[in-house]
């Protein structure tokens, strides 16, 4: 009994830290992601059952390699397509085999993986639950939970994009250096979805896919690892880590949402931003701005208040102009014109929010929410309240939404008086 | 592994084909030589060819099993199918590499489709 204990903790060790660079492995030696996913997760069977009477192999990942590769050849056999597929198999036994008897190093082919993951060729919506599916694991179900779609949406997705990429022959490969920068941006993109959406925010309201964020930051300190040279990926992960930094002071005790000009810069994880400062800092000395830096210096500015007292609005504003030069989506657009408004007056802001083409943030609640403060603050009160209307009309999540209400209040009684 | 380019082209693209001047005319269909000799250099070259304009095509249907013969072609698009590459590529990005190669012009639009494999006779 105490063997099996043992063997199936050895199993389930083994499962946390190598699963997903055992698929990498197996995946880009057969191109096929489903098949290697299948052959990984037989092993596993394999190893509950046969660990607890031959003891954990000195080895365990060998082990696994092999247990997949005999699935795999079974399952070629029963194909009758033995030609195409020989040498990924014949590779997969040597590698094997010289991890057992020697100290070849297990290769880390993660990075190969991201990038079919992320690949512009795969369906956009996919490539998020992807690479959590793929490269961390998680199951199918709770993908679907955090993207809001049903469980048998998202594996129809998954099996649909794996399907693509064994069809349509999708390279297990890293980018040419001509290639890498654009095609990094896709699996940095597929990483901040994963992080949620809510973030770019002015008022840095609730991200919508509750529960990724720590998965999100483990993608995106692994990308950091293996391709240290890329300032674009320190960019992003220094953004998260400036946003989880805030975690604990985005509600207050009772729930309430706090927006980040009202935060509680004590309860900011000093850690975290210290961490997000020095990523930040290596990034920008490789001279290679990008999306992600720029969005991570915005951070950067906010988090200075903890030491400052003060936010820097004029900074923020050039660096939302940069932001807006590079990536003029409808967040660095609505950021830009909430700077200005905080830097040089509100007559200014509005005129910047104004300029904004009305198509890109008809549904989008930071404008309409930006648009109410400063019509409020202008004094055309009612037509403040009608845009407080359109932002709770936009809102999904219920902390925000009450907070929105709040301020719509407030401006009702204002026009009452 | 084999790929298909198609390539969608509009009305603009297939006038230009027709077009009055000889030295313009004989300008475009250069650029597709090139293209081709560059396929057949490399050793990616399968097969390939332009096709007429639509006008010309004919489509057949076999509604209740009776063939049906129609003047024109299959879909009322804007692009057209125009012609078609095959080549032979490593894996998807190296026949997108040589999809991006092929002479440009505004609004046309390329796919590319992995062909399947030769089954056993």
């Amino acid at each position: 009994m105490r063997e099996e204990q043992l063997a199936r903790s050895a199993v389930e060790q083994t499962a946390l830290e190598s699963r997903g660079r055992l698929l990498a492995f197996l995946a880009c030696r057969t191109r096929d992601l489903a098949e290697a996913e299948d052959a990984l997760a037989d092993a596993f069977h394999a190893a509950l059952r046969t660990w607890p009477e031959s003891g954990v192999p000195a080895k365990p990942e060998a082990w696994l390699l092999t247990a997949a590769r005999r699935r795999l050849l079974d399952q070629i056999r029963h194909d009758r397509v033995e030609d195409a597929a020989r040498p990924a198999l014949a590779s997969i036994a040597q590698e094997a085999q010289s991890m057992m008897t020697g100290h070849a190093d297990f290769p880390d082919d993660r990075l190969k993986l991201l990038f079919v993951c992320a690949h512009p060729a795969i369906d956009a919506a996919a490539r998020t639950a992807l690479m959590l599916q793929t490269v961390l694991g998680m199951d199918a179900a709770r993908i679907a939970s955090a993207f809001l779609v049903s469980p048998a949406a998202m594996s129809q997705r998954l099996t649909r994009a794996k399907t693509k990429i064994r069809e349509a022959g999708i390279a297990f490969e890293i980018p040419e250096a001509a290639q890498l920068t654009a095609r990094l941006t896709f699996v940095l993109e597929a990483v901040y979805a994963a992080y949620g959406s809510g973030w770019e925010d002015v008022n840095g309201t609730d991200q919508q896919h509750g529960g990724l964020t720590s998965e999100a930051i483990y993608l995106g300190r692994l990308i950091v690892r293996l391709l240290p040279a890329e300032p674009e990926a320190k960019g992003l992960l220094a953004l998260m880590l400036h946003c989880e930094a805030r975690r604990a002071a985005r509600r207050s005790g009772d729930g309430a949402f706090v927006p980040l000009s009202d935060q509680d810069v004590s309860l900011w994880s000093v850690e975290l931003i210290a961490e997000a400062e020095m990523h930040l800092a290596v990034a920008a000395a490789v001279k290679r701005p990008g999306p992600f830096q720029l969005e991570a210096a915005i951070q950067s500015v906010h988090a200075q208040r903890a030491d400052t007292g003060t936010t820097d609005w004029e900074a923020l504003a050039l660096l939302y102009e940069g932001l807006v030069r590079m990536a003029p989506t409808a967040g660095a657009l609505v950021g830009r014109a909430a700077a200005v408004a905080r830097a040089r007056g509100t007559a200014d802001g509005w005129a910047m929010l104004g300029s904004i083409p009305a198509s890109t943030v008809a549904a989008y609640q930071s404008y309409w929410a930006l648009r109410a403060h400063l019509l409020q603050q202008l004094e055309r009160t009612a037509e403040a309240v009608d845009a407080w209307d359109r932002a709770i009309g936009l809102c999904a999540d219920p902390a925000v939404s009450r907070f929105l209400q709040d301020r719509r209040d407030e401006c009702c009684r204002d026009e009452c008086q | 592994m084999n790929y298909a380019i198609l390539i969608y082209d509009n009305e603009a693209h297939f006038a230009t084909r027709s077009e009055p001047d000889p030295k313009k005319r004989q300008a475009y269909m250069a650029t597709w030589a090139t293209y081709t000799n560059a396929l057949k250099d490399a050793g990616v070259f399968v097969g390939g060819a332009g096709l007429q304009a639509p006008p010309t095509a004919t489509t057949l249907r076999f509604p209740d099993s009776q063939r049906q013969v129609q003047d024109g072609p299959f879909a009322d698009t804007k692009e057209q199918l125009a012609g078609f590459y095959l080549i032979e590529a490593a894996h998807l990005d190296e026949a997108l590499e040589w999809a991006a190669r092929l002479p440009r012009a505004d609004g046309r639009v390329l796919e590319v489709r992995p062909c399947l494999a030769p089954q056993p006779a």
